[in-house]
């Protein structure tokens, strides 16, 4: 087998199967983020028509969490994906949604309540930590920039002629 | 590449040609509309229980850009209810050439022969867009004024004129219409070219000659096609077929690109960004003041939006194209270099628009069940879902399926990237810079939708 052919093969059979098999590693190997020690943790969050504040709430997995929720002008509520709890506030009434963060990761905050206009944009975060989840996805992407550069060019790449033919 | 002609069967290609299946979609799409248009301007104020808001903003809009977009490019033209009253004025007729049409049938002016006005229309519509998403009232207006421009325009000009160089969201899918993996495109070139009277184009009593003003002879990408299947009706040879062909067929085509289609691939890639932060973000500061027209607010966040994807990103890849060429010592031109290299970012520009409406789409899609219900909020319960509640769907699922499709499209942009750079005979430091560009920018719609 000629040097050109080995190159062939490698660009086009063993390259591509070793990013997959990177990629596979990248997505399923064990967490190395250590959560802290879990505790109580009580947060107050303000809903207003048509924000969160703070709109990014931040806690560690495995924390015993109590959002204090308070609406300061309309009926709002909260809905955090993923982990399914809600609860409704009614205005100048504090109402708390208790949950334990056992998850890491990113979840949208939403409100379940229709508030107005801009009501399906009402939205904050959660943020339970520690997640490599961002470093995990950053690597995946790196993955798949050289999957798709080093992967063979179409046979054809750059065609200048017209195209209005059927290829044969 | 390879293609599978799907009209070489008699029976499919009979159906594309017969007036009647198109023309029955395009009525219940036009009813469609009506119905849009009277609850939008007579429904509920309230967006969620609009029937026109959810309709089209929730379930148009995925259908389009979940389905219709990546797998059926233009096909949506060809049933899209905007310019029918306006092309049947023009033609005197629904159902082929036998009317005798209104309208002045003037050309298109030369200067406005190009995407820039269309660009335009969409920054345009880009920057009032959160109230037109949210305020059913502001959706009628924008729907009806299109249908009157485009009846306007059918009756001064010939042909689509609207659908060609104004329609906002006709430029939007035309772009990503290349990367789709159907076609319209003529069997044998040397045919046409021997064709004295181009029927295609001029048109025959058997249908009008092309709609938008395209010469299906030279045809070579899916941008400015309707899918309006005329050519296929007036050919005397049956020379013109409708495809199945690879994804991005017409990615690797380069002749014929102008500024205008190469600053639209950029634009759409930026508004997708910004799209992603503004109106799915965490952060309400700038959401609320791109709904709060006319402020101060609002007037900084049209700044920022402008300077966003009209500078700031054209800047980064122009740079990035420049450090290209600088590190491969490449003499290539510039400007040559943007239209060759403008194609490869519509993957990752597709897959950002998909991945915005996944993450729009599923947390939102049970408001569609009550309004089939109730259309015009006068209390009907016609299919008894009038009731249901709010339930966001697939909450696990939405921040997986995000990922995977930036990352295809990343993938996938990458590999133009890397192809182009190879035909253009640069060496790996001309693609380098711009993988780097759409690994962040892919990085940053990630961390905008995802994290």
């Amino acid at each position: 087998m000629s040097r050109a052919s080995l190159q062939s093969l490698a660009r086009g059979k063993l390259l591509p199967a070793v990013l997959g098999l990177a990629g596979l590693v990248v997505v399923f190997s064990p967490s190395s983020a250590a959560p802290a020690s879990p505790v109580d943790r009580t947060l107050r969050l303000e809903a207003r028509s048509f924000e969160y504040s703070p709109s990014v709430l931040t806690v560690n997995r495995g924390d015993r969490v109590t959002l204090e929720v308070v609406a300061l002008d309309v009926v709002h509520g909260v809905h955090i994906d993923g982990l399914g709890v809600e609860v409704t506030a009614d205005p100048g009434q504090t109402a708390r949604l208790s949950f334990v963060a056992d998850r890491a990761g990113a979840f949208t905050i939403r409100c379940n309540v229709t508030c107005g206009p801009l009501h399906p944009f009402m939205l904050g975060r959660l943020s339970v930590a520690p997640s490599d989840t961002p470093w995990r996805v950053v690597l995946l992407a790196g993955l798949a920039v050289l999957f798709g550069a080093r992967l063979p060019p179409p046979r054809s790449p750059v065609r200048g002629a017209s195209a209005g033919h059927l290829a044969p | 590449m390879t293609r599978y002609e799907l009209t070489r069967s008699p029976g499919v290609r009979r159906l594309l040609q017969s007036r009647w299946p198109q023309l029955t979609v395009q009525a219940v799409a036009l009813a469609g509309l009506a119905l849009v248009i009277a609850s939008a301007l007579l429904g509920t104020p309230v967006g969620n229980r609009n029937f026109a808001i959810v309709m089209v903003w929730i379930a148009w809009w995925a259908a389009l850009m979940l389905v219709a977009v990546p797998l059926l490019g233009r096909t949506w033209c060809s049933i899209c209810p905007l310019p029918l009253p306006g092309e049947w004025l023009q033609r005197g007729a629904v159902l082929g050439p036998r009317g005798r049409g209104f309208g002045l049938g003037l050309r298109w002016p030369k200067r406005l022969r190009n995407l820039w006005l269309q660009n335009g229309a969409f920054v345009l519509v880009a920057l009032f867009s959160l109230p037109v998403l949210t305020q059913p009232r502001l959706t009628g207006l924008l729907l009806a004024g299109l249908v009157l421009l485009a009846i306007a325009l059918s009756l001064v000009f010939e042909r689509r004129a609207f659908c060609r160089y104004v329609c906002p969201v006709g430029g939007f899918i035309g772009l990503y219409a290349q990367a789709a993996p159907i076609e319209v495109r003529v069997r044998d070139a040397t045919l046409c070219a021997a064709h004295a009277t181009k029927t295609c184009y001029t048109g025959s009593e058997k249908g009008y000659g092309c709609p938008w003003q395209v010469y299906p002879g030279a045809l070579n990408a899916n941008t400015y096609c309707g899918v309006c299947m005329e050519c296929l009706r007036t050919c005397p040879y049956d020379n013109v077929a409708v495809n199945l062909r690879p994804f991005g067929a017409d990615l690797s085509e380069v002749k014929g690109r102008g500024l205008d289609e190469t600053f639209k691939a950029v634009l759409l890639l930026g508004s997708g960004l910004a799209y992603s932060g503004v109106l799915l973000g965490a952060w309400s500061t700038a959401r609320l003041a791109a709904a709060n027209i006319g402020s101060i607010d609002w007037l900084v966040y049209a700044a920022g939006f402008l300077a966003f994807v009209l500078v700031l990103v054209p800047a980064f890849l122009l740079l990035a194209l420049r450090a290209g060429l600088w590190l491969s010592g490449s003499r290539l031109d510039i400007l040559r270099a943007v239209r060759a290299f403008s194609p490869a970012l519509i993957p990752l520009g597709l897959s950002l628009w998909i991945a915005f409406s996944l993450s729009f789409l599923f947390p939102n899609i049970s408001y569609i069940f009550p309004v089939m219900s109730d259309p015009l909020n006068l209390g009907w319960n016609l299919l008894g879902t009038a009731g249901l509640g709010w339930t966001p769907y697939g909450p696990a699922l939405v921040p997986l399926l995000t990922v995977g499709v930036v990352l295809v499209g990343l993938a996938w942009t990458s590999r133009r990237i890397s192809a182009t750079a190879e035909s253009l005979g640069g060496r790996a430091g001309l693609a380098l810079p711009l993988l780097t560009a759409a690994f962040v920018m892919a990085a940053g719609a990630l961390w905008l939708l995802v994290f």
